[in-house]
């Protein structure tokens, strides 16, 4: 059985750390990691209560078939209410932490309350002690790693931390796991800050048992197979990663670039995977180093970049030179092509920080950008900045406002309140890239449809990881449709809300579903447990576990008026590309997607939608 | 012809799918802490190294036993170790000059690579492959192809 039946809870005002026992009814109904650390977040914390106060909850937690031998078994989550946001927060991550915290046997880790001084907590199999982590605290997520290690004397623990954005609570501080994978978006590094919490540390020598062994290796066999066949994850996503889109998202005419004013950007031949796999001008040698893969992955579209150590940002800088987490494809559009910064020595820097640091390159990117057409307006100037010349395509100033950001330190302040509270300070609330005060990633709504509703619906905020329409409208799977129209996106969006959240709370990476339908995973999860699972049981937990955030986030507040996209998607057309003319078309899609969802014209679920789900 | 898991480092990406498939084939668990190959990331460098024992013809292990608990198995060529024999003395341990050969305290008895009995599981989860079963004789010749295929006589000084 690949739950462990064991949760730790954990009260860091007490100090205390209890194991209990796993809820099964709700595991049946909520399946593992985001559905079922959703369920008992939303039954264990008021909808209003404040993101960084103490009464706030934050759950590290795995899935099913995290842990086992099914692909890509790599994955946890992070659920908590996002300070960002101040909705539901669910951030996702890879590496190996969340496989060691399953081999130690455990299926979630629920934090309460807030410690006096920092800590870090130290889990040993069944053995979980908080431990003093003032040495740790103000440290990078790397030297924290490495003190760790020095600390437990194990050189095989897993850790996930938080870096000094998380400590000083940027709004969008991620969680960080193996040095360079992240729980990124809606700033669950900054509420695991501000409970003093710095670290966890884990060691599992349990292991991993499934229900019925041979034929869970036979359904991952399959499973393996296909994907090793199919040509975007058996080809695509290990040759150059997801920096594969870079070029094709740019020729579609989608490429949000400097602050989404244009759609295609002329630099992002310079900052796409084919440049990060050829030779610099600079040293002669590739930035791409090699793929890699975390835990279970036969996929491996990890990026390891080695920098050229005369780059101006890393010169004189050993830290810098070694062989560390590349660029993948979000981080180098937020961090190059929103900011129209072409210089992809400059991006992996800022990339390593993002790391380094525990900090959204997305939110990052796009709010720099954001600063950057305040600066260009004159609604903040050198006074405001520190002098710091914060112009679309200086990647010195890029590189500077991102250390700036990660410490704390001169206008990074504001940079790391987001864009939406950033913009609303400098009177200018529409130059902020965000929904639900998130900001959206590398697909422009108007060359790509679906990603306008996909972005205006996204329970945790502005989204690609909540619904990648992207898969049909530009790749053609399942199958193509015109990424130009927005007829039939509505059914479309909520079919990959569905079958995503399915997949997230099975404990597997969503980029097998370029691949897999719920119809190959579902012999692996029913080989797992107990009881019946089929690609339908998976899809109503898929539809379950998005009503209940919705419901969550109705609560908390939100209402339909939050559904929308910034005014700039929605009125100034695309000036260039396929897509010339065109804006979101997300008032024809919204209604409809209302309806097929089961909701209000006013976007509440339906005490029938809710009733039929059992929630 | 004696077969070798034959390791090609450079291949692997750190997937550790051969741990969780040698941990289920010997003691009925996903669990990379008790698989006999180990992955080693080397994160500095970027390098992801498999491990595991590589069957010497001449084993230090089965020649320091006191208890002739490790045999050679005749079909495959792996140096195995008899749970009935073997009295947890860890002698062999220290004879193994890779430390590929370790004690389980759960069992009280050493744990080492077996070669699953001629077809190893490892090798059939391995996605690069960075782990083959090959014709021991056979080792070198994928590396000597390679390096032949860049060797050109027209680069050479000639007469």
């Amino acid at each position: 059985m690949a739950w462990t039946n064991n949760v730790l809870r954990v009260n860091l005002t007490d100090g205390t750390c209890k194991s209990e026992p796993l809820n099964t009814e709700w595991a049946k109904k909520y399946l593992g990691s985001r559905g079922l650390a959703t369920k008992y977040y939303v039954e264990e914390c008021d909808p209003k209560v404040d993101p960084l106060s103490a009464d706030n909850k934050l759950i590290f937690a795995t899935g099913p078939l995290t842990g086992t031998a099914a692909p890509t078994s790599g994955r946890w989550t992070v659920v908590t209410k996002g300070p960002l946001t101040g909705a539901i927060a669910c951030s996702n991550s890879g590496g190996f932490f969340g496989a060691e915290l399953k081999n130690a046997g455990w299926d979630m880790v629920i934090f309460e309350g807030k410690s006096a001084g920092p800590v870090y907590l130290d889990i040993k199999n069944d053995q979980a002690e908080l431990k003093d982590a003032s040495a740790m605290w103000g440290k990078s997520v790397w030297d924290t790693e490495d003190m760790l290690r020095e600390a437990c004397g194990d050189n095989d623990i897993r850790c996930a931390s938080i870096g000094q954005a998380g400590e000083s609570q940027v709004l969008f501080a991620g969680v960080i796991n193996d040095k360079d994978r992240a729980a990124g978006r809606s700033g669950v590094g900054a509420v695991m800050g501000s409970k003093n919490l710095k670290a966890v540390s884990c060691r599992g020598t349990t292991g991993t048992q499934v229900g019925d062994p041979m034929a869970f290796m036979q359904a991952t066999g399959a499973c393996n197979q296909i994907l090793a066949d199919n040509p975007v994850t058996g080809e695509g996503l290990p040759t150059y990663g997801t920096q594969v889109l870079m070029n094709v998202i740019n020729e579609t005419g989608a490429l949000p670039t400097h602050n989404s004013n244009d759609v295609q950007f002329d630099g992002a031949s310079k900052i796409g995977g084919e440049a990060m796999a050829e030779p610099r001008e600079s040293d002669g040698k590739a930035n791409l180093v090699s793929n890699a893969a975390c835990f279970g992955c036969p996929i491996s579209c990890q990026r390891r970049s080695q920098m050229d150590p005369n780059h101006f940002s890393v010169a004189g800088q050993p830290k810098y030179h070694g062989n560390e987490g590349g660029l993948e494809y979000e981080a180098a559009w937020a961090l190059g092509a929103a900011t129209g910064v072409q210089d992809l020595e400059a991006l992996t820097y800022c990339n390593y920080v993002c790391n380094e640091y525990g900090m959204d390159p997305i939110s990052l990117g796009s709010t720099v950008a954001a600063a950057m057409e305040l600066y260009k307006i004159g609604a903040i100037t050198d006074a405001d900045t520190g002098g710091l010349a914060l112009e679309f395509g200086s990647a010195e100033a890029l590189c500077k406002i991102c250390d700036q950001t990660g410490l704390g330190e001169g206008f990074g302040k504001e940079i790391g309140q987001g864009s939406r509270r950033m913009t609303e300070k400098y009177g200018h609330p529409e130059l902020s890239m965000t929904v639900k005060s998130q900001e959206f990633p590398a697909y422009d709504p108007r060359g790509i449809q679906g990603m306008g509703l996909t972005y205006a619906t996204s329970n945790r905020g502005a989204c690609h990881l909540r619904s990648y329409t992207v898969a049909s409208e530009i790749l053609g799977i399942p199958e193509k449709t015109d990424p130009l129209t927005s007829d039939g996106k509505a059914g479309l969006v909520m079919a990959f809300q569905d079958a995503t959240a399915a997949f997230d709370a099975a404990g597997i990476c969503i980029f097998t579903s370029f691949a897999l339908t719920l119809d190959d995973v579902a012999p692996m999860i029913n080989a797992d447990l107990d009881g019946e699972w089929s690609s339908e049981t998976l899809v109503e937990i898929g539809e379950r576990i998005w009503n209940l955030e919705r419901k969550f986030n109705m609560e908390a507040g939100f209402t339909a008026a939050d559904d929308t996209l910034p005014a700039r998607l929605l009125k100034d057309a695309a000036k260039t590309g396929p897509a010339k003319g065109k804006v979101s078309e997300l008032g024809k899609m919204l209604p409809e997607y209302y309806e097929l969802r089961g909701w209000t014209p006013e976007g509440v679920p339906s005490n029938e939608t809710l009733s039929r789900l059992e929630l | 012809m004696v077969k070798v898991l034959h390791i090609d480092a450079g291949k692997c990406t750190s997937c550790h799918q051969c741990e969780m498939a040698c941990s289920y084939h010997h003691e009925g668990v996903f669990n990379p802490s008790k698989s006999r190959i180990k992955i080693f990331n080397f994160k500095d460098t970027g390098r992801n190294v498999p491990y595991v024992c590589t069957q010497c013809a001449d084993a230090w292990c089965l020649q320091a036993c006191p208890v002739d608990a490790i045999s050679v198995n005749a079909a495959t060529g792996a140096k195995e170790v008899s749970a009935t024999l073997c009295v947890g003395c860890k002698v062999c341990t220290i004879a193994c000059p890779f430390g590929t050969i370790n004690y389980n305290s759960e069992s009280t008895k050493v744990d080492k690579c077996d070669l699953c009995g001629g077809d190893p599981d490892c090798v059939k989860v391995c996605p690069t492959p960075a782990l083959t079963f090959i014709e021991a004789d056979q080792a070198g010749m994928d590396k000597m192809r390679h390096w032949a295929e860049k060797t050109d006589a027209g680069n050479q000084a000639t007469s």
